[in-house]
């Protein structure tokens, strides 16, 4: 479904993605790993448009792709929720795009814009139970924990019902049984029929949920292939030589 | 309507006209301030935009006043749209400095071109009549507040629509606006235009009200305590609005009516700003967020940057 060919991003002299190019099917729990600074960010950030890439394609369903509007929703790897406002409307803010009630609908007070807000209404709090937060709906985001914000966070960008999400290390600083949970919400959220891209230093995670990973390193795929041959690869595990204890990089939770 | 007018006392009247007036610019400052996040410290120019349009096009080309002041609303809502446009490429701190700039350059085209009559301004501007009946006193107060209303119920309708949640995801984190879809260019232009158009209403009814008007009405001083009294309410607040610019503007009113022995009265306006200074640094430093507020400046940071883009430096998003 995405087809991305040749992607270049460079930041002055450093060249934060280089050639990259990758293939993501319908229905895949697609794994992107690599060292600190490898470029997976800078990565999604380009699919969300954010950065313009210097070179390179990027096709979405055949299509050369379009922002949010055309399916790709992602979260943030520093997670950005608006802290005072309340779960809910965290929530109801991913469905923007998909809304389109304007200044005079607003004004008047047109039943148009009402029914668009019930609907907003309706598909957040489904959302939020889907995540597993239905009872914290009026709570304001900033006070929840940690792992709870980066469960709204995945709600806000699954309200939309985006067909590809983006997901930049979920469980950065998570304990062992939400890492779990996460991962139990991730193939969730693949039943329900929506490609997953993850990044995630979690190697044990990765590798049991994954059905394909790519590795970057300074920018440059290193591998491509399925969990088992890509953690055997010896050139991935030259880069990552150093950083990689048993568990994964337990030291980048500190992030 | 002159029964009424003989009733109340004229200056009291003047005083409640001259205070709506304030709250309409309070209110139109709060929308792009508070509710969107975009600083500016040249609301006066929108202010002047609305009042020399009116009153060029009733004086100078003789329109009826009230179409000119109605023209006068479209023009500020355009004009603020396109002086709205540095808020696209630079951020808060600079985007004060550059409405600032404009506001200054605004006020010197008022004093200095032909069409808004120069150093002298613009006199003799015309009441406009109801039913044959010239709007006067207590009849401009009730325009006014008809106004007022109108204005207070279309923000409210706006700020709780998807347009405010629009302008509040753009004011506390604009990558996350984007990320959402919303599109960031036309939401801040339309802020401008819209917070403008407010500014040009009330600069409307001032000019009709006064009947003169001069490039001195509409200079930063206006600008610095339209927003010191928003501030002092609270950005993002309709409530908040009212309050501190009701305070703030009633408050030297009250000096001169009691005529205090120890002040000088011709120095009032010195101790205006004396006073709203004074407020600003107590309201910042014990109430940051002011009297009624859900926000207050420098938001856009706090949750943006994490530890490790802090190190990395650059503006760079994670
Ligand atoms: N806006 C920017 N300006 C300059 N350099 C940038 C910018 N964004 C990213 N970089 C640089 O590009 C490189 C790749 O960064 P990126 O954030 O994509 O890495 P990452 O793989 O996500 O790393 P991590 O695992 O630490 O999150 C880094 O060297 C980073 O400093
Ligand atoms: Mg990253």
């Amino acid at each position: 479904m995405l087809k991305i060919e040749g992607i270049t991003k460079r930041f002055g002299g450093l060249v934060a993605v280089d050639q990259v190019s990758l293939q993501v099917n319908q229905g895949e729990i697609f794994g992107l790993i690599g060292p600190n600074g490898a470029g997976k960010t800078t990565f999604f950030n380009i699919l969300t448009g954010i950065y313009k890439p210097d070179a390179g394609t990027i096709m979405f369903e055949e299509k050369p792709f379009r922002i949010a509007k055309s399916g790709i929703a992602r979260t943030f790897q520093n997670i950005r929720l608006l802290k005072e406002e309340t779960v809910l409307d965290n929530v109801a803010l991913g469905m923007f795009g998909k809304t389109s009630s304007g200044l005079w609908a607003a004004i008047l007070g047109l039943r148009s814009a009402k029914e668009e807000e019930a609907i907003v209404h309706t598909e957040s709090l489904r959302l939020l139970e889907l995540v597993g937060l239905a009872s914290y709906e009026q709570l304001e985001a900033g006070s929840l924990s940690y792992g709870n914000q980066r469960r709204v966070e995945i709600a806000r960008a699954l309200v939309a019902k985006p067909k590809l999400l983006l997901l930049d290390e979920p469980t950065a600083g998570m304990n062992a049984e939400e890492v779990q949970e996460m991962t139990a919400l991730i193939r969730k959220i693949r039943e329900n029929g929506t490609t997953v891209i993850l990044i995630e230093h979690n190697v044990t995670m990765v590798t049991g949920l994954c059905d394909r990973i790519a590795v970057l390193d300074h920018g440059v795929k290193i591998a491509d292939d399925s969990p088992e041959a890509v953690i055997s690869n010896p050139e991935v595990i030259e880069a990552y030589i150093g950083k990689v204890d048993e568990e994964g990089v337990t030291q980048h939770a500190a992030n | 309507m002159n029964l009424m007018d003989d009733m109340l006392n004229p200056y009291y009247v003047d005083i409640v006209v001259f205070l709506i007036i304030y709250l309409l610019l309070g209110l139109g400052l709060n929308l792009i301030t508070g509710y969107a996040g975009q600083v500016s410290l040249g609301h006066a120019a929108f202010y002047g935009i609305g009042a020399y349009s009116s009153a060029i096009l009733s004086v100078t080309y003789g329109m009826n006043p009230w179409a000119s002041m109605g023209s006068a609303v479209v023009i500020t809502f355009v004009i603020s749209a396109i002086l709205g446009l540095p808020s696209l490429r630079v951020r808060e701190d600079f985007l004060a400095i550059t409405t600032l700039g404009l506001g200054l350059i605004a006020q010197s085209v008022f004093k200095n071109a032909e069409i808004t009559g120069g150093a002298y301004g613009i006199d003799s501007i015309p009441v406009p009549s109801l039913f044959g009946l010239e709007l006067k006193n207590v009849g401009y107060l009730l325009l006014v507040v008809v106004v007022l209303l109108a204005g207070i119920f279309v923000m409210q309708k706006m700020t709780k629509s998807r347009i405010g949640r629009a302008w509040m995801t753009i004011r506390e984190d604009e990558m996350v606006a984007q990320a959402m879809g919303i599109n960031t260019t036309y939401y801040k232009v339309l802020v401008f235009a819209i917070g403008g158009a407010y500014a040009g209403a009330a600069g409307a009814l001032f000019a009709h009200k006064a009947s003169y008007i001069s490039a001195e009405s509409f200079g930063f001083t206006i600008s610095v305590t339209v927003l010191s009294m928003v501030v002092l309410g609270g950005l993002g607040s309709i409530r908040g609005t009212l309050f501190g610019v009701s305070v703030l503007y009633l408050l030297p009113e009250l000096f001169r009516l009691f005529k205090l022995d120890f002040m000088e009265m011709k120095n009032l306006d010195v101790y205006k700003m004396m006073v709203y200074g004074l407020l600003m640094v107590i309201v910042m430093r014990y109430r940051p967020k002011g009297l009624f507020g859900k926000t207050g400046f420098k938001k856009k940071k706090r949750y943006s940057a994490g530890k490790e883009a802090a190190i990395k430096g650059g503006d760079q998003v994670a």
